[in-house]
């Protein structure tokens, strides 16, 4: 009979700070620029520069700490990291490990088991430390060498290390999920796998179901989407099971996951001692989280999603899926609330988020954290619709221009006068005009072809270019037929 | 008096007064240094073009009454170890042979602000690493008293500039002694501030928990005067304090009434050279003489300072240089096949031999297995020294004693055993471990002719103590050798 | 307690610190380094129990920067130094094949 296996997973999560600068200069970490122009002395490793941290790291740090039910170490220091790469210019890595700023915190996941019930389960979080990202490495298509861009060196980074505390891909993606949920809401990352804002290396190791003792891990690097990551756990367990099978062993190493091949191989070089000499770093002092500062810090702690679900549903007469969805990003839920609190229409709000939004998104190939416009338009949006200065029509067009530019609809109706037209007595000509240029529809409608009357509405919009009022074509045309 | 033999101070005072240009100043250490550079080679790089628009700049600022300072139009030269904008900085290493900063280290703006004139970088041991500066790239310095001597080091060309007139003050950095050591070879004054009290930015790091900046000059005064110059918290220093008791100049007073002075007797043990015992002794029955209360303690773990010292200096070390790898800035190997080979190929040919000695065992003390038997048994050696030096301070305003066992050895005599040579830092170093001020002034001359040094030593932020007793001590000096003729 | 440096010791030596010996430079190395390390072992003799390491001699904490954007593009005067550049870049030998 074959043997039963389990799979152990741990996962290290490196995580982009949304910060201005970064973590030891003032150099911008905005994304893009022309290779090396965010950088300078210190993020360059040029002798004699010092770093001095950036205050934000810390508040980041420890809010996801708080948020992720850590304990957060009082006095924490930095450590040096010491391996030879071009893309880490000290050739040490500032990194904590000794005194990381948080430990022994834990996420609840939730996950649907072979009869698609939900079970929850903690997954314990090791540590969470700050640390310093390294420059961008691209090889040179025309010459036998590769180039080195510093503008990422330097950007802050928290790594997340959970417990070895799940034991599928199913598990892994939920608690990133979560993970990305819980930042996103602090504002603390975009969170974003694909630019790499949010990275994750997975320590994997296989073992017999009842045995208690661990096996020998690997750790994967170089996974970048949800499907590379079940995709590499997959293909993982099956090797080191194919290796336990053949009566090998697996070996401890550091494996980079191929998505092209679809498999991992080892990353190891005679030159890698893995020796990293950590020390604590001379040039940077310890950090010293007082009861105060904690205090603050833990003030500034948003509402998460769970509360902020089960309060929309007691504020809000909105469907329960839209509150799932809305809720789903922090940047909606803002738009949301503040919206329906400007113009006292919650439910409008929620279906411009849920339709045309949501369409939008999915069109331009967008996260909801890149939502553009402003609440306060939207809520303006919903007014004049309410206020008949515009119909729903031409609402739609303007939000158009809304999401993509984020304009004051109120000043864009102006500037393009778009305000729809409800005098009668205005109308009265084109609808005059439209009977007339339409025998067929006439008779069709007076021989009892209800319907007519909406080609006749379309014809009257068409020449209004959209800006009638429905509802007083509707009652003219009836009027006058 | 002709220029040369004025002070910084007295220079300052005489450029105000307009009675010597700054020109005239630079022109007359440019003129001394073609004739003695050859014999004593204190600089790694000279500027005569650039010092000479440095002065007419200055002088214009001079006589527009924007700078007033002691220091406007004073010929400083500046350790090799501090970066210059736009002028070389070697480290005294091939692995830095072409680097030219692109910004100024910290305390050698302040002054620039102050309006000196860079002379040029003054010759060290290579990234500060050896106490005769005979580890130097770019040859080794020759002591002004005897040029068959070292300079002592590493701030060996700092010190030997400012004996030999090639300039009126000197800034250099003290990681275990390398200020005191050559300023006591070389018969200058040489403090060593408390640690973070000037910036380091800008300081090429040896060991980063060490290190700090400091004045070698012609006499106490003078070295007050630049230490408050260049004593300013740095923002970008995460190291450096901000005090508000940098006013040095004010403790250039002549009285040692009641100032309590302890004496190792420690520091009087074997190895100790008789004629510079008997000298600093000397010297503290004068202070005795004076007012001062004298007596002998036991200051203890003296000898356990040079271990846990070389273990922490290297390790940091060890860290600092990787940065030196031939890509960023500095020199790169010409052959190489790889990566890898090419980081190994440039760094032993970049590095030379005392400093890939600290390399490799700085990165053995940290590697897997070794570090909390070495790195962390020394850090903790390390606040015990610490410890030693408080109580010792409970008692005593001043720590008095030799700053090196011997006088200046001969050139060539110390290289062959590191070991030995590491042993001269003896009374210098737990100074650094402690983060403790230290001065240097010159005491005697033994009977080679060569300079005997006076090591006082102050508790945390007592500079002001250090340079009243060390000023006292000067005058008192003054005072005998004018008797005695 | 003598110390004895192997040649795999000081082979792993190099790699972390990435220097290359020749053979005389090696065994120079090795009895340096066991001369210096029995040096070291001294401190062993230290009863150091309890004592906290010491990393920093003042007792500060605490320096920090706030979150602003001081620095410009500066890309000229990074790249002033390089050895080898392009397009703005740092150039190496190629790092993954």
């Amino acid at each position: 009979m074959a043997k039963e296996y389990e799979t152990v997973i741990g996962l290290e999560v490196h995580v982009e700070l949304a910060t201005k600068t970064k973590i030891f200069c003032g150099c911008s970490t905005q994304f893009g620029g022309e290779p090396n122009t965010h950088t300078c002395p210190v993020c360059t490793g040029m002798p004699g520069s010092l770093p001095v941290l950036n205050k934000q790291v810390v508040e980041y740090a420890a809010a996801v700490g708080l948020a992720t039910n850590c304990d957060i170490t009082r006095h924490c220091k930095f450590d040096r990291k010491n391996y030879f790469y071009p893309d880490n210019p000290q050739n040490y890595q500032i990194s904590q490990l000794y005194l990381p700023i948080c430990r022994n915190g834990y996420v609840e996941i939730e996950t649907k088991d072979a009869d698609q019930n939900a079970v929850k389960k903690k997954v314990g979080i090791h540590e969470i430390h700050m640390e310093e990202d390294a420059g961008k490495l691209v090889h040179d298509e025309w010459g036998d060498c590769s180039l080195v861009d510093y503008n990422r060196s330097g950007v802050p980074l928290i790594e997340i290390v959970s417990e070895p505390d799940m034991r599928s891909a199913d598990e892994v993606i939920a608690y990133l999920e979560k993970l990305r949920m819980i930042i996103q809401y602090l504002g603390a990352s975009d969170c974003k796998l694909q630019e790499g804002s949010m990275r994750a290396d997975v320590n994997l190791s296989v073992r017999e179901v009842g045995s208690e003792q661990f096996g020998t891990r690997t750790e994967m690097k170089n996974l970048n989407s949800f499907t590379s990551i079940t995709h590499a756990i997959e293909g993982e367990k099956n090797r080191q099971i194919d290796l336990l099978e053949a009566g090998e062993k697996v070996v401890q190493e550091t494996r980079r996951w191929d998505d092209v091949r679809m498999e991992s191989y080892a990353m190891r070089s005679k030159e890698d001692a893995q020796d990293y000499r950590y020390f604590p770093d001379p040039d940077l002092i310890p950090v010293e989280i007082s009861e105060e500062w904690l205090d603050e810090l833990r003030a500034k702690q948003p509402e998460f999603r769970p509360e902020k679900i089960e309060r929309y549903k007691k504020e809000y007469d909105i469907p329960e899926y839209d509150i799932e969805i809305i809720t789903g990003t922090k940047r909606m839920a803002d738009i949301f609330e503040e919206a329906a609190a400007l113009c006292g229409q919650p439910k409008k709000v929620s279906n411009w988020l849920m339709v045309e939004t949501m369409r939008l998104l999915k069109e331009n190939n967008m996260d909801a954290d890149q939502i553009r416009f402003a609440p306060e338009h939207l809520a303006k949006l919903i007014q004049i619709v309410d206020q008949k200065v515009i119909n729903q029509t031409t609402a739609k067009e303007i939000f158009e221009v809304m999401f993509a530019e984020d304009i004051d609809p109120e000043r864009y109706v102006e500037e393009h006068g778009l305000k729809q037209v409800s005098d009668e007595g205005a109308l009265r000509k084109t609808v005059e005009e439209v009977i007339a240029a339409n025998p067929q529809s006439v008779a069709d409608y007076r021989a009892g072809k209800e319907k007519a009357i909406g080609f006749l509405v379309g014809q009257t919009m068409k020449i209004m270019k959209g800006k009638a009022d429905p509802g007083t074509v509707n009652k003219l045309l009836k009027e006058l037929l | 008096m002709g220029i040369l033999d004025c002070t910084a101070v007295e220079l300052g005072k005489k450029i105000q007064a307009g009675e010597v240009s700054v020109r005239e100043a630079v022109e007359a250490v440019i003129e001394q240094i073609e004739q003695t550079e050859g014999t004593y080679h204190c600089y790694i790089t000279w500027d005569k073009e650039g010092a000479l628009r440095q002065a007419d700049l200055i002088q214009k600022k001079i006589d527009a009454k924007e700078l007033t300072g002691p220091l406007a139009g004073v010929p400083v030269a500046i350790k090799d170890n501090m970066t210059t904008e736009g002028m070389l900085t070697t480290c005294a290493s091939k692995i830095l042979g072409n680097f030219v900063p692109t910004y100024t280290a910290e305390a050698v703006r302040h002054l620039q602000e102050a309006g000196v004139v860079i002379i040029g970088k003054a010759n060290m041991d290579e990234f500060a690493m050896g106490s005769t500066t005979e580890t130097s790239a770019y040859g080794a310095t020759k002591n002004p008293w005897n040029p068959e001597h070292v300079p002592g080091g590493s701030s060996g060309g700092s010190a030997a500039a400012v004996a030999a007139k090639e300039c009126f003050f000197a800034l250099g950095s003290d990681t275990g002694g390398s200020i005191r050591q050559p300023a006591a070879f070389c018969g200058v004054v040489g403090l060593k501030p408390t640690y973070g009290t000037v910036s380091r930015y800008g300081l090429i790091a040896y060991g980063s928990s060490l290190d700090q900046i400091g004045p070698l000059c012609k006499d106490v005064t003078d070295t007050a005067v630049v230490l408050e110059t260049i004593a300013k918290a740095d923002e970008k220093d995460s190291t450096s304090i901000l005090r508000n008791d940098t006013n040095f100049t004010a403790a250039l007073i002549e009285d040692v009434e009641g100032i309590k002075i302890g004496i190792p007797r420690d520091y009087f043990g074997e190895g100790l050279d008789p004629e510079v015992s008997a000298a600093v002794k000397k010297a503290a029955d004068e202070l005795r003489a004076h007012g001062a209360i004298v007596e002998e303690f036991d200051l203890s773990l003296v000898d356990y300072a040079i271990p846990a010292y070389y273990t922490i200096a290297d390790a940091e070390a060890s860290s600092n240089l990787e940065r030196f790898d031939g890509i960023k800035y500095g020199y790169r190997t010409t052959e190489y096949e790889g990566l890898h080979n090419m980081y190994k190929k440039t760094r032993s040919e970049g590095f030379g031999e005392e400093v890939k000695r600290r390399i490799m065992l700085g990165s053995f003390v940290l590697s897997s297995g070794y570090y909390d038997a070495y790195y962390l048994k020394a850090l903790k050696v390390k606040a015990l020294i610490k410890q030693a030096f408080d109580d010792a301070f409970e008692k005593y305003d001043i720590i008095l004693g030799p700053v090196a066992p011997t006088t200046a050895p001969k050139l060539g005599a110390s290289l062959s055993d590191p070991l030995k040579m590491y042993l001269g830092d003896i009374y210098t170093i737990s100074v650094n471990l402690a983060g403790l001020p230290g001065i240097s002034v010159p005491c005697g001359v033994d009977s080679k002719g060569l300079p005997i040094g006076l090591q006082m030593i102050a508790d945390c932020f007592n500079e002001n103590v250090l340079i009243q007793a060390a000023y006292t001590y000067e005058k008192i000096r003054e005072q005998l050798q004018e008797r005695q003729g | 307690m003598a110390n004895v440096i192997t040649d795999e010791t000081i082979e792993y030596v190099g790699i972390l610190s990435k220097l290359e010996l020749d053979a005389a430079q090696k065994e120079q190395a090795k009895k340096d380094l066991e001369e210096m390390l029995d040096y070291i072992d001294q401190l062993g003799e230290l009863d150091t129990d309890g004592v906290e390491p010491m990393s920093h001699v003042h007792p500060l904490c605490n320096r920090f920067r706030e979150d602003v954007v001081t620095n410009g593009d500066d890309r000229e005067h990074i790249l002033a130094n390089a050895p080898e550049e392009k397009d703005g870049t740092f150039v190496v030998p190629r790092t993954f094949d």
